[in-house]
């Protein structure tokens, strides 16, 4: 029996795609994938719907990445001791715990299920490391074997209430330009993070869309402020990378060395950036081998160099910092309970859409534990998805369901704009992006960027309705506009530095801070702070 | 960014079409795919390694559009050349079993 078949009640309703699920989820990364798989294995009829294609949409998909996987016991307590030492006290080791519980038991049975994973020296699989392309390519397999159905290119516009809880989704089908409404019992949000319009691996899909719906229903955003990681990423390709700038040494535009040598090397590049070209080479990788291993382990970051026809170990090349947003920052949909509930009922957040704070603190959580946490955080909100839809099976299909979406979707009284979503992309790239406004933060040019974004907020508010292509493309920009305010908003409040939240006007730590700030709201935004270990998500 | 569907090696399968998380070509009747919305591209080079045909070219440029042509693409012999990298053929997947990645996160330390 394939759940997919029970999928049902495919009622063609004039144009519009009409279906009904326990479960709907919305994103087509890892989180996603695995919310679905596990949200199947309890017999729960599952759609998924993400705006690209399962198996290569999201930050993941392009890139090789590390997993956070540390067997149980006193290996896995110091693992986590070591972590938390470097969060600035934001984190929680309870969630470092379940994290790595539920990672090491899937990334097991991903073993089991015949994920290729390579052996190490002593002939035993290697499971902290995942070959992007392979690894969804793999889920998107492993999503439709568990009798998921699953709709690439099918953009979610806004979510469905009844009134109480959240009860499914509208969005529309781009490449055939038809509108689809899903009634679900319960709704997981795997919508990946912001990364503000930035050229990087995943971008054009990562524009915050979760966050969105989500705040029109009602939930609150978290660690918002933490949205200010940088990549490297040779000039000017998308190819955002950590791991072989290990080996890379960078120098400015006359030869002169940036020296790195025991400081964060992007700060030190960050502020040449803003004096002029930076130039990387890789000639920290001497040996042969190591060489091969780079060229093997991560053939997509040679790419742009070997077809630009520059010796990456010899020769130098233009280097840049790509802004990772949300996506490699840690802020997002703030999580009220261990089963990834968000306060909202019916509605679950998982992997980069949730906040990543309780897990990473005020670092970023890229490679090993953000890969970890999709796959626990998705298995988690799939798993409560499916016990929330049990309880209200029977009248998923019939109740009544009103759109909550608003901006771009439903105006404000008054005079109609006309506006562009492009346009609107440009406003938010233009606050978000550069180094001295979000890398490099003070409160005048965040309050000045404030007020231009909120401007751009109140345009758009107005905006005249729009549907079908041209509302996904616009709900994209709100969603981008919107992440960016509760971003500078939290940034503002959090008057201090720390981890990745760098204040020029306030440089030190300051232990009054070591709290979370919450953002809510989207006409109006407020910032509040909350106390860590109170209104946490209880045991 | 995406810059050149080759009509001489393209067979018009549309998995492209499918496969590009942004939504970049427009199918076209017994013809290859069309490259509809360039400006979204995220320049990932996914759609190279799903092509059973090394059809595709993405040039590394993710800021703009990049003036290439096919002949020197071919004469480069850069049409599929990230999927021999993974060691993906005919757009399935291969050779993430000898991803040695693992020996560098080792030497990283």
């Amino acid at each position: 029996m394939t759940a997919a078949r029970q999928v049902a009640r495919h009622r063609n309703r004039g144009e519009t795609l009409d279906l009904a699920a326990d479960v709907l989820v919305i994103g087509g990364g890892p989180a996603a994938a695995w919310a679905a798989v596990e949200a199947a294995a309890a017999g729960a009829r599952i759609v998924l719907v993400d705006k690209g294609y399962l198996g290569t949409s999201g930050a993941t998909a392009p890139s090789n990445t590390g997993t956070w996987f540390v067997p149980p016991g006193d290996q896995r307590r110091a693992a986590i001791d070591r972590r938390l030492a470097l969060t600035h006290g934001l984190a929680d080791p309870c969630w470092a715990h379940r994290t790595l519980d539920t990672a090491w038991e899937k990334l097991h049975a991903l073993a089991a299920w015949g994920y290729p994973f390579p052996n190490d020296e002593t002939g035993k699989p290697y499971l902290a490391n995942l070959r992007g392309p392979d690894y969804m390519h793999f889920m998107r397999r492993r999503v439709r074997r568990a009798g998921v159905k699953i709709l690439d290119h099918h953009p979610a516009v806004e979510l469905l209430g009844d009134g109480d809880s959240v009860a499914g989704a509208a969005g529309v089908d781009r490449q055939r330009n038809r509108p689809w409404r899903i009634r679900a019992g319960a709704v997981v949000l795997a919508t990946g993070g912001c990364a503000f319009g930035e050229r990087m691996l995943g971008a054009t899909g990562l524009t915050g869309d979760g966050y969105l719906i989500a705040a029109e229903a009602g939930a609150v955003m978290s660690g918002m402020e933490l949205s200010a990681q940088y990549a490297f990423a040779p000039k000017p390709s998308a190819l955002n990378k950590g791991l072989p700038f290990r080996w890379a040494s960078f120098t400015r535009e006359d030869g002169t060395a940036i020296d790195t040598a025991g400081k964060d090397r992007h700060v030190e590049v960050a502020m040449a950036l803003q004096d002029g070209l930076v130039f990387a080479q890789y000639d920290k990788a001497v040996a042969p081998e190591l060489r091969s291993w780079l060229r093997q382990g991560q053939p997509n970051c040679f790419l742009p160099l070997d077809r630009s026809g520059v010796d990456p170990f010899t020769e130098r090349w233009p280097v840049t910092l790509r802004c990772e947003g949300t996506v490699r920052g840690v802020g997002g949909i703030r999580l009220t309970g261990e089963d990834c509930s968000t306060g909202v009922p019916g509605l679950y957040a998982a992997g980069d859409a949730a906040s990543r704070e309780l897990l990473t603190g005020a670092i970023t959580g890229g490679g090993g534990p953000n890969s970890s946490w999709a796959i626990a955080s998705g298995t988690w909100a799939g798993r409560a998805a499916a016990s929330f839809a049990a309880q209200i099976a029977g009248r998923v299909d019939d109740r009544p369901v009103t759109p909550l979406g608003g901006a771009g979707l439903q105006p404000e009284a008054g005079d109609k704009e006309t506006l562009s979503a492009a346009e609107i992309v440009e406003t938010v790239r233009a606050e978000m992006l550069p180094l001295e406004r979000n890398f490099f933060r003070r409160a005048d040019a965040l309050q000045n960027s404030l007020g231009r974004l909120d401007l751009a907020w109140s345009d758009l508010r107005r905006q005249a309705p729009v549907n079908g292509l041209a509302a996904a493309k616009m709900r994209e920009a709100a969603a981008m506009i919107a992440t960016s305010r509760w971003a500078y908003a939290s940034a503002l409040a959090r008057s201090e530095s720390r981890g990745m939240h760098r204040r020029l006007d306030a440089p030190s730590s300051d232990p009054s801070f070591a709290c979370a700030f919450e953002a809510a709201g989207l006409d109006r935004v407020g910032v509040t702070r909350r106390e860590l270990g109170q209104g946490a998500p209880a045991q | 960014m995406i810059e050149i569907v080759s009509a001489g090696r393209c067979i018009a399968c549309d998995i492209c079409v499918k496969a590009c998380p942004a939504n970049v070509f427009d199918p076209m009747p017994d013809a290859p795919p069309v490259i509809a919305r360039q400006e979204d591209c995220q320049t990932c080079f996914l759609c190279e390694i799903y092509c059973p045909t090394d059809a595709l070219y993405v040039a590394p440029g993710a800021e703009g559009a990049t003036a290439v042509s096919e002949a020197e693409i071919e004469a480069a012999g850069l049409f599929g050349s990230y999927a021999r990298a993974l060691g993906w053929r005919r757009g399935k997947p291969g050779g993430a079993d000898k991803d040695p990645t693992f020996r560098l996160r080792a030497a990283s330390r």
